[in-house]
């Protein structure tokens, strides 16, 4: 039997449900793969809930909502589009990024619903099931998909989206504007560095661990995990438990 | 509800499956899916129902709330964009909160589009009642948020649907301004020549509702004026307007669209020429002005509708096209005149009886076939009968051509000032075709006449009308209930907010302010309920309510397991 793909689909209320259910008025038939969770605004969808689904095993997620420059609520689909490309981002560092989409799907459109969406299913069955399928989930790639769900929901990633489109459209009170580039390679940083440091929290769930022991257990060089851990330690997220030998051992508060 | 009953330990839901008749019945077992419900946490009760939204059905619902202490209920049936209010009033008549009920949809996005995969599509609403339970454990009750209203309505459109709109409700008693962007009101009715189905003189009859709306009370006529920003809500609107350069600010309760359409451009279509080879609507400014004294006339229907690039049909060129027949005969007897038609469409009583008449008075009837498009050469028109089954050559001093009316060039300006939608024509979409024909999804915006779909005037004149007592159920409130369900930040949550105002930032409608204490303050009135700064939110203090971080994860685990 060919895979069928598990899908999630978040909808705002507006554009993209509403033209889903022009579809089904107009009887457009399309694969039954997908969830709909109902939204008031694709701006809604908080970075957390995408990865959240992932991280269940859920094959593909997809986010709709109206066309840009028609949004019911004026702007919020510019809001979805930069915690969409976040998330992108973020998945990236674990190859899940293909598992996502968003698109503009507006009231009128029940045949493109039908369309993107038989689309979608095809895709990710092309891809095959998700390696978090709840089957036989990789425990290595779930550790990692955890520290994601985690460095999304982390102020400093959050404020710098927030503001992105302030810092990159409006000058600021100095009267500067940080051009988009110069801002994704910040991003670029924050996101690679809060993912580092959630999965260092993480492996110190349990036990107290050295840098070298933490450096060795997730790939990372010893001097990055270093610094890591003192920024953790100045978020107060982590201290030294004891020292062994010459070593100082971390652990989690 | 008490303090007790919101507790999660508490929540007793009652799941209500819909058959829709057969639209889900008849496809998937609705009475296995209720109870299969029956196994999902905290759910006390769940039934099947013929019609959930018939008297009987309401009175099931009220029934099993009673009966078995409901204080959550979930109807799985249609779409809550049509019916979520009826069941949100239904429990409440039985003493919920309404805000305690969810909605389903297992037929719009369900039932109605997997029709040939059954056991998928039952997979499916199993899902989404999973889902749908799920989300109403967290639910929890709200308070509606009382607005003012400002007794006053505007009218965009000074045709004749829009002046219908704006004397019915004046009449009410409601100050209203007319708005029209051209010189003078009338709209296209000042270019026509008679009316159909009663050859009544467009001047005429469009001069007595011109001379009412300038006579009337409570009636204000901005001609030469623009409508270029919109600003606020249901009952609040503030609408700036321009004329001539200046720009005046008002205060409006209520809004009708009755922007009306355009005519296409026929160049390039059937030789067109402006002079030998006309429009239908040129052919009413000659028919005005004098006499057509053309021998052969034809007369070419659908042009430059129903094809793929505009597959809608205009509606009223048929008509058009008989009335200016038989016009041409009455100026002209001797006229030979003959229509190429598709297919001809003259509904109702007295417009097939206008058929008839023109039939009798020796108007050709010529059916075509697109594929096979009549060809139009310097004197004559060489068309392919379907009837005879022989191509004809008929000749012609005069070709007029039935070209479809089209939405607006600025509708799309319009649409998006109003924060309503067009459709894939550019034409203005209603809520809903049958359930809110001359509603918008946005409250306080309403629509009439051919701003929606080409219609003909007595229809135009009873959407004016409809679309004014739509809005009149608002302007004759003082006050009125908005959506609940907006952002806030509960007491539980202030200390997780760090004063950081990226919501501030955020948020779309200066909803949220950092008040005197130095705290963040959503103004409630304000705020839509768009959740962008929940999303947004660095360290998820905001919660929207009604669709927050729980209530919208609880949906994603019973999706996705655990």
């Amino acid at each position: 039997m060919s895979f069928e793909p598990k899908l999630l689909g978040f909808l705002c209320n507006w554009c993209s449900y509403a033209g889903a259910d022009l579809a089904g008025v107009s009887r457009i038939q399309y694969p039954p793969n997908m969830r709909v969770i109902r939204v008031m605004c694709s701006g809604r969808v908080d970075p957390k809930f995408l990865i959240q689904a992932l991280e269940l095993g859920i094959d593909g997620v997809y986010v709709m909502g109206c066309h840009i420059g028609d949004c019911h609520y004026l702007e919020g689909n510019y809001e979805a589009l930069r915690k969409f490309d976040m998330t992108k981002k973020l998945l990236s560092f674990v190859g899940l990024d293909n598992r996502i989409r968003l698109d503009w799907v507006s009231a009128s459109e029940g045949v493109r619903f039908g369309e993107v969406v038989s689309k979608f299913v095809e895709d990710i069955r092309a891809l095959g099931p998700s390696p978090l399928s709840r089957d036989n989930p990789d425990q290595e790639l779930l550790k990692k998909v955890k520290a994601i769900n985690m460095a999304a929901g982390t102020k400093r990633l959050r404020a710098l989206v927030g503001r992105q489109r302030k810092i990159t459209e409006e000058e600021n009170v100095y009267g500067e504007k940080v051009p988009e580039e110069e801002f994704n390679e910040l991003l670029d940083t924050a996101l690679k560095e809060e993912y580092d440091r959630q999965r260092i929290l993480l492996a110190l769930a349990r036990d107290s661990k050295s840098v070298k022991d933490l450096a060795v257990e997730l790939s990372l060089e010893p001097s990055l995990v270093l610094e890591h851990m003192l920024t953790l330690k100045g978020r107060s997220q982590v201290d030294f438990q004891e020292i062994i030998g010459n070593t100082p051992l971390f652990m989690r508060i | 509800m008490s303090e007790e009953e919101k507790k999660e330990e508490n929540v007793r839901v009652g799941i209500f499956v819909c058959h829709c008749g057969s639209n889900i019945g008849g496809l998937i077992d609705c009475h296995k899916l209720a109870e299969e419900s029956k196994e999902l946490p905290f759910v006390a009760h769940a039934e099947d129902n013929l019609y959930t939204c018939s008297e009987t059905g309401l009175a099931a619902i009220k029934k099993a709330i009673e009966e078995h202490n409901l204080n959550r209920v979930v109807v799985a049936s249609c779409t809550p964009r049509t019916h979520e209010p009826l069941f949100r009033e239904c429990i409440s008549e039985a003493g919920l909160n309404p805000y305690l009920f969810n909605f389903v949809n297992i037929r719009d996005q369900c039932t109605w589009v997997h029709m040939k995969h059954a056991q998928e599509a039952y997979d499916k609403a199993k899902d989404l009642i999973k889902m749908g339970a799920a989300k109403a454990v967290k639910l929890e009750p709200l308070e509606m948020i009382m607005v003012n209203i400002t007794p006053a309505a505007m009218v965009i459109g000074g045709g004749v649907a829009g002046m219908s709109a704006a004397l019915s409700l004046s009449r009410q008693g409601f100050k209203t301004y007319l708005v029209e962007k051209e010189d003078k009101l009338g709209g296209r009715l000042n270019s026509l020549y008679k009316l159909f189905p009663y050859d009544i003189d467009a001047s005429e009859f469009i001069g007595n509702i011109i001379s009412n709306v300038q006579n009337a009370k409570n009636l204000e006529i901005l001609t030469s004026s623009q409508v270029i920003n919109i600003e606020g809500f249901v009952g609040n609107f503030e609408v700036e307007v321009e004329h001539n350069g200046t720009i005046n600010t008002f205060e409006i309760g209520a809004i009708i669209v009755a922007v009306g359409s355009s005519i296409l451009d026929p160049t390039g279509l059937f030789g067109y020429d402006g002079n030998k080879r006309i429009t239908q609507f040129e052919l009413e400014s000659k028919l005005k002005n004098n006499k057509i004294n053309q021998k052969d006339i034809i007369m070419i229907q659908c042009v430059g509708s129903r094809i793929e690039e505009r597959p809608y049909c205009s509606s009223v060129c048929c008509m058009t096209a008989l009335k200016n027949a038989l016009n041409i005969k009455d100026q002209n007897p001797e006229a030979h005149i003959t229509i190429l038609f598709r297919d001809l469409y003259t509904p109702g009583t007295e417009y097939e009886e206008y058929y008839r008449k023109a039939r009798e008075q020796g108007v050709l009837f010529v059916k075509y076939d697109p594929e096979k498009m009549p060809v139009i050469e310097e004197t004559q028109v060489k068309v392919f009968n379907e009837y005879i089954n022989t191509e004809m050559t008929i000749p012609y001093d005069l070709l007029v051509l039935s070209t479809p009316l089209v939405a607006n060039d600025d509708n799309k300006e319009l649409a998006q000032m109003l924060k309503v939608p067009l459709e894939a024509n550019k034409f203005f979409l209603e809520a809903h075709v049958k359930l809110r024909p001359n509603d918008f999804a946005t409250d306080g915006v309403y629509i009439g006449g051919s701003a929606k779909w080409p219609v003909d005037i007595t229809e135009s004149i009873s959407q004016g009308y409809a679309a004014a007592s739509r809005a009149s159920t608002i302007l004759s409130h003082d006050t009125i209930e908005v959506e609940g369900a907006t952002s806030c930040l509960p007491e539980y949550n202030k200390s997780l907010c760090t004063g950081c105002e990226v919501c501030v930032k955020v948020c779309p409608f200066n909803a949220i302010i950092k008040n005197e204490d130095d705290e963040i303050e959503i103004i409630e009135a304000l705020c839509k309920g768009c959740g962008v700064c929940a999303a947004t939110c660095t360290n998820q203090a905001l919660v929207i309510r009604h669709f927050t971080d729980d209530q919208i994860m609880s949906e994603i685990f019973a999706y996705g397991g655990e």
